[in-house]
């Protein structure tokens, strides 16, 4: 039986500090399954135009291939670049909430996440990602800084 | 200092005379509008309030409460047994997570309510307690309770035939349902009453969801800095909103929908405050309502005037069986087309039941409606209620407001403006979508509708409001001849749908997702 080790990006530098050192860990760990997953920020509760609205179907198939060919494919092709099993999701929601999600349907051993890229007034007001997902997440998280 | 005094003096002189000349100009082309546009549309207007033969009772009204009264029979009240469904389906607990990232209902419904929440709920709530008394509101949150079936009706139906292109845009609404509709039931005639709505939604959209917006919003700010010509309102307000709809300038659109649901939560809370400081006359004023909506307590037609303004004022601000909710609604993504009509009900009722009645309670418990102590009846001056300040429409409900916060007008004056802004953008999209359905989906009739839009914003700021608001009632109302036509036929389509729905629901075959994480699509 494989470890299975969920790598939360977020299309910045420090996301790219996760996916080194999940590559170092699956290494180590030997027969690990890499999961990538990357979460476009979305509420249901935001308010839009009618025309938004008739659009929205069309905006989102564009930001998850957006996302894929630009965030993930990249992602895991340097994966199995070394050797590693791996694969890729996107999805739409909250990023904490979400990846914590995939950890437990997927039933993966460990969460690595790379030190928040957020700032300024969200970060004081709603904390980062990372924070919320360390706090509540159902699985061990590792930070990478 | 002489000198300079010297030079300037003729200057200043011939200013003021370019300026007054200028003035006199602009106010003669203002009447000139005003008269060829009350020229150009009586006839309509005429036509669809004619009342009934020997009464003063619009036939329209009638029409559509004749209308939600059969939808609520026939859905045997579907507005109170699934209000509950209505709200867990809106808090999302039956969105498959799989969706995430589509319209949600709460957002489907809050774009709906940002294109009816606005002027019905300010100045047409005044205009009905200044005419038709506190009995009114009796008349009006019947007509809202009752309009929610009509909603629930037109939504379900909007999403079950709306189009969706290829491309994954969508387009929904009355035009679309009778033509399809009738198709499928073999009925004839569908292609033409779908095109006859589409007319008549342009001119709705022209009228109530332009001109009459751009006109109380020229009204509000001439009312803080001063008269001055509508035309140049209108042409400030044309030019904002061609940079949204032509120019894509999204983040006018997105500020606007951002902070016009804050003005109303304001407004809400404000009128609540002013409720709670004057609590202990709230049953007082409800006593008004009931005793007001059976006798009139005075007023000009007795208890049929209140009830023809409850009715009137209530089907303008909720568009209960007008068909343009059935336009906004139409883009959430679901596979239920039940679930965006059972969400839809709770339009009418936020709008209607709760707002209005909040700007009812209002004037009547600050005292805006005089009574003669004498008779304890209204005292009426040529037709309308002689209220404390001796104002109307807008103006009486700032008067209301500002006797409790003396700083409150001017956030009305900005919400007021706010909610013209949104109702437009609303209605722009409602027009563009029955003028592409007759015209096709191209980019050259989308910019032309948007073009002629545009112009129409100027017309109704320059206008005086007489002869744009019945046109704007006139042309909303037209929308509703066709449409509850086209309900009426289909109807037993929703019943199927409607039974086929909660037969699952009560199986367990559509259950709730809440908690649950799905799997993504892009995997």
């Amino acid at each position: 039986m494989s470890a299975k080790l969920i790598v939360g990006l977020d299309g910045t530098e420090s996301g790219n500090r996760a996916l080194a050192y999940a590559t170092k860990l699956a290494n180590l760990i030997g027969g690990c399954e890499l999961l990538v997953v990357y979460v476009i920020e979305w509420s249901p509760y935001t308010f839009q135009t009618a025309e938004e609205n008739s659009q929205r179907h069309k905006r989102r198939e564009e930001e998850t291939k957006m996302a894929m060919e630009r965030i993930i494919d990249p992602a895991v092709a340097s994966l199995k670049a070394d050797d590693l099993n791996a694969r890729g999701i996107v999805r739409h929601g909250d990023v904490a909430e979400l990846i914590d999600a995939v950890a437990v349907e997927e039933k993966a051993e460990q969460i690595i996440v790379a030190r928040s890229s957020e700032g300024g007034f969200v970060k004081r007001v709603f904390g980062t990602a990372t924070a919320n997902l360390v706090m509540h997440a159902s699985v061990p998280v590792t930070v990478v800084g | 200092m002489n000198k300079i005094f010297k030079i300037l003096m003729p200057v200043l002189a011939f200013l003021s005379t370019t300026s007054i000349s200028a003035a006199q100009e602009t106010s003669s082309l203002d009447a000139q509008i005003n008269a060829g546009f009350a020229a150009a549309t009586g006839w309509f207007v005429n036509f669809i309030f004619a009342p009934f033969p020997g009464t003063s009772f619009p036939w329209i009204v009638m029409w559509l409460v004749i209308a939600a009264s059969v939808f609520s029979l026939y859905f045997v009240f579907v507005q109170f047994r699934l209000f509950g469904h209505a709200i867990s389906l809106v808090k999302g607990d039956y969105s498959d997570p799989n969706d995430a990232g589509e319209v949600s209902h709460f957002q489907a419904l809050a774009t709906a309510l940002s294109g009816t929440v606005g002027l019905g709920n300010i100045a047409g709530v005044a205009v009905a307690v200044g005419i038709g008394g506190p009995g009114a509101t009796f008349w009006m949150i019947l007509a809202g309770l009752l309009g929610m079936a009509s909603k629930f009706t037109e939504c379900t139906l909007g999403v079950k035939y709306r189009n969706e292109y290829e491309d994954g845009t969508v387009s929904g609404g009355p035009m679309y349902y009778i033509s399809k509709g009738f198709t499928e039931r073999g009925l004839p005639c569908g292609k033409f009453l779908a095109i006859l709505f589409s007319v008549f939604c342009i001119l709705g959209a022209l009228g109530g969801g332009n001109m009459f917006q751009a006109n109380q919003a020229h009204a509000q700010i001439a009312g803080i800095f001063g008269d001055y010509p509508g035309w140049i309102t209108g042409l400030i307000f044309a030019g904002v909103v061609f940079a949204v709809i032509v120019g894509g300038i999204k983040s006018i659109a997105n500020v606007t929908e951002k902070v016009v649901p804050f003005m109303g939560i304001l407004y809400v809370g404000a009128a609540l405050v002013i409720l709670i400081m004057n609590a202990d006359q709230i049953g007082w004023a409800f006593g008004q309502i009931f005793e007001g909506a059976f006798t009139g307590l005075g007023i000009a037609g007795g208890f049929v005037g209140a009830l023809i303004q409850g009715f009137k004022r209530a089907a303008f601000s909720n568009e209960a069986g007008v068909g343009s909710a059935a336009i906004a609604h139409s883009a959430v993504r679901t596979k239920e087309p039940v679930t965006e009509g059972v969400v839809s009900l709770l339009e009418p009722f936020i709008d209607t039941v709760v707002i209005c009645t909040m700007t009812a309670l209002v004037i009547i418990i600050t005292g805006q409606l005089t009574i003669n102590p004498e008779t304890g009846n209204y005292i009426v001056e040529g037709g309308t209620i002689v209220t404390a300040t001796g104002a109307s429409g807008v103006a009486l409900t700032s008067a209301a407001f500002a006797s409790a916060f003396d700083w409150f007008p001017y956030v009305l004056a900005v919400a007021v403006v706010l909610f013209a802004f949104s109702t437009m953008l609303s209605w722009s999209y409602y027009g563009l979508k029955a003028w592409t359905y007759m015209f096709g989906e191209s980019k050259g009739a989308e910019l032309t509708f948007k073009i002629i839009f545009c112009i129409f914003i100027v017309i109704g700021a320059a206008a005086s409001l007489g002869p744009v608001i019945d046109f704007s009632d006139a042309a909303i109302f037209a929308m509703a001849v066709v449409n509850i036509t086209g309900l009426y036929f289909l109807m037993p389509i929703v019943k199927r749908e409607l039974n086929s729905y909660m037969a699952r629901l009560k199986s367990g075959e559509i259950k709730k997702f809440s908690g649950e994480a799905g799997k993504s699509a892009a995997e």
